[in-house]
């Protein structure tokens, strides 16, 4: 079990035929990821030739998803017009099949954009939006595994930890951790650092909450907003499952923005003492140091009795 | 992930002076005091006769907030000038002295930093008859994924103490992407502020226009401190505060006439330009990282093991040599810095050709302090071969944790 992707997704790829799009859709069928199709206005008849199979390009999301079955899109297209592609997207899964994931992976979208997408998706239940501004999402198999997004595939293997984080590399980061004690992921989400996005930690909570092979999560969040104040809030009621959560830019100054549109500390809110603080008290292990994420996991699971050492 | 066609960043956001603020007020009809601005003595004192007003108000014009209660100094003597970047004025021979205190000293603000801001630009504004002082914001709401509006009757003080002490002050309504408000929402905001009659609807009109205009010209906020109410009970916006989205900035291209590159750190709009994200800090580790979220971690950890980052710097997704280069050199150029951590987590980027990238911009920027370097994942193997290899004086390792643990060392040994 997983959740939301797993080896039997059929993944549609927004923007295949550009270079980005090309080379991730290569690299999610080498993993494992069935990409059934692209779409890219314009080149519809057009076919992609990617390892082991000739993925047909579609015109619009509409004629994709009817041609090919899929539940899963994947927008590489450029910042300017990724708006556009979500809210296409959006509408010809709920049309067509009441419901999908979309992932978009691209950086730099005007905020204003995505309050018009998000507010857009959240009037239709059955769609389900990670990003954008994110890493994607992997549920890794046994052999390969559903890859929708940028990750480097191969560091992952199939386990019993979710990992939720905000960063991209950190994420990796994170997976590594995991992995350095011997334990594999379930499921690993990028939810992405922009200040308007789709699908939020508490959303992934509820699920591997859900998931009966989940049995620990990593929660890797970073200063800005407060999401991870709300999800330390919601945990406390709501989650059973061990956490180990890192928070990054403890040394970040106020009022300038780390790399990620949403990574600022502003009006002395959002910063990762406050973070830290509120993830203590909901009862989530903390590791300062990012190195020892899974020392601190390893430690957990024996507690609670999941591991014998 | 950027997939746009353009290599440079999104900068942190872009702002705009309150004189320019104003001018985009008057062009969405938002009510303003009439104003000039100048560059000089002598176009301030030319502007307080085509003003027509006696009482006029000579504000210094820098990006930054608190400048009514901020210290002019002078930047050569490092003497105080003046109490108060911002004055009224009651003749012509005031304006003078009050311009000539501002134009070419430095004015620092609670929000300036120590090192504060030179003026070079000065705004003379009409004065206005004022009955009482709002508080008046629109940005973007994080949690509600929405515009949020927040007024407060406690205008002209620190909203942020407002906040913290009088919560319940500050009233708040939301607007979609399509820049309207709730019917009825301006009304009853109007109504919470006390506004009736005459203010009542020059309110609700203009803040109409103001959501609208955050929306159609992709603001990231509106601040204005001190919206009045004049004694003729009509609403003026007697400052602005405008920042812009720029990821949004493809589609305006008008705001490059009003970017002032004097107020932007010189430093990071070139690490921009260079698709780097760069952000300068006070201690003695340079740091260059692969990844927004891993950077901040790494100056983190660095701080864990007693050492002082001395910059936030993400090389980006699409990071190659060229761009390595003059990451080293941007680096190299704080005089604080005495030692470099490199912390490479490859995915896309390959570890191989980031420690080549390293070898090639350490000959050309003439490496002269410790360096550390972990490599994890992507070809990390090769990476590590390809620096102990060379002649590169390098420490390798394979954890975030003894990079900082190295680098701290190596500073602490370079210091004994």
């Amino acid at each position: 079990m997983s959740i939301w992707i797993d080896e039997a997704s059929k993944v549609l790829v927004q923007g295949i035929t550009g270079s980005q799009g090309t080379f991730h859709a290569t690299r999610m069928i080498e993993y494992g990821t069935d990409v059934v199709g692209g779409v890219t206005p314009g080149k519809g008849g057009q076919v992609v030739e990617l390892p082991g199979r000739d993925v047909p390009v579609f015109n619009g999301m509409s004629e994709a998803i009817s041609q090919t079955d899929a539940d899963v899109s994947v927008i590489y297209v450029p910042a300017r017009f990724a708006a556009s592609a979500i809210i296409e997207a959006a509408d010809a899964f709920n049309e067509i099949k009441g419901g999908g994931l979309i992932v978009c992976i691209t950086e730099g979208i005007p905020t204003l954009d995505m309050v018009r997408c998000v507010g857009h998706i959240s009037k239709i239940p059955g769609i389900r939006l990670i990003g954008p501004n994110c890493p994607g999402i992997i549920t890794p198999g046994e052999d390969g595994g559903c890859k929708v997004g940028i990750m480097p595939g191969y560091i992952h293997a199939k386990g019993r930890i979710g990992i939720i984080s905000k960063s991209g590399t950190l994420t990796y980061e994170a997976v590594a951790q995991t992995m350095s004690v011997g334990e594999g992921q379930t499921t690993c989400i990028g939810i992405g650092g922009d200040p308007v996005s789709g699908t939020g930690f508490i959303d992934c909570l509820a699920a591997f909450e859900e998931d009966p092979e989940t049995e620990a999560v990593v929660m890797i969040g970073e200063i800005g907003g407060t999401a991870e104040e709300d999800a330390a809030a919601w945990v406390a009621d709501n989650f059973s499952k061990p956490i180990v959560g890192f928070v990054a830019g403890a040394t970040a100054p106020p009022g300038k923005r780390m790399g990620h549109a949403g990574a600022i500390i502003s009006g002395g809110k959002g910063t990762a003492e406050e973070k830290f603080a509120a993830f203590e008290a909901a009862g989530i292990h903390i590791a300062r140091d990012p190195s020892k994420i899974g020392e601190v996991l390893l430690r957990v699971l024996v507690e609670a009795g999941l591991r014998e050492s | 992930m950027r997939i746009v066609e353009r290599q440079t960043r999104s900068r942190a956001g872009v702002n705009i002076h309150e004189y320019q603020g104003k001018a985009l007020f008057r062009e969405e009809g938002v009510a303003v005091q009439d104003g000039v601005h100048c560059t000089t003595v002598r176009q301030a004192l030319d502007a307080y006769d085509s003003l027509g007003s006696k009482i006029v108000a000579v504000k210094s014009q820098i990006h930054a907030g608190g400048r009514g209660k901020g210290t002019l100094y002078d930047p050569n003597s490092g003497e105080l000038v003046m109490e108060g970047g911002v004055k009224i004025a009651f003749d012509k021979g005031q304006v003078r002295d009050y311009a000539s205190n501002i134009l070419g000293n430095l004015l620092v603000t609670k929000q300036t930093g120590q090192d504060g801001k030179l003026v070079n630009n000065l705004y003379i504004e009409a004065g206005c008859e004022i009955a009482h002082e709002y508080y008046l914001a629109i940005l973007i709401d994080r949690e509600e994924d929405a515009i949020l509006v927040m007024a407060s009757t406690e205008g002209g003080v620190d909203i942020e103490e407002v906040a913290e002490n009088t919560p319940e002050a500050i009233h708040k309504a939301w607007a979609d992407s399509s820049g309207k408000l709730l019917p009825g929402a301006s009304s009853s905001m109007a109504e919470s502020l006390g506004l009736s009659g005459t203010s009542h609807d020059s309110f609700t009109e203009m803040l109409e226009r103001l959501v609208s205009m955050f929306v159609s010209r992709d603001c990231s906020m509106i601040e204005i401190n001190p919206l009045v109410r004049a004694a003729d009970d009509s609403m003026i916006a007697l400052d602005s505060k405008i920042s812009f989205d720029d990821s949004a900035s493809f589609r305006h291209p008008w705001r490059t006439e009003m970017r002032d590159l004097s107020e932007e750190e010189e430093v990071e709009v070139r690490a921009n330009q260079s698709g780097l994200s760069y952000v300068k800090l006070d201690g003695d580790i340079g740091c260059l990282v692969n990844g927004a979220g891993l950077a901040m971690a790494s100056m983190d950890v660095i701080k864990l093991y007693g050492g002082e980052p001395a910059n936030f710097l993400d090389i980006g997704g699409g990071a190659n040599k060229e761009s390595i280069t003059t990451a080293f050199g941007i680096i190299l150029e704080d005089p604080n810095v005495e030692g470099i951590l490199v912390n490479i987590f490859g995915g896309i980027i390959r570890c191989d050709m980031v420690a080549r990238s390293i070898i090639d911009a350490s000959r050309e920027v003439g490496l002269s302090v410790p360096l550390v370097v972990r490599f994890s994942g992507t070809n990390h193997v090769e990476g590590r071969t390809v620096l102990e290899e060379s002649s590169l004086e390098v420490t390798t390792v394979s954890t975030l944790a003894e990079g900082a643990e190295a680098i701290v060392a190596a500073l602490e040994g370079a210091r004994v």
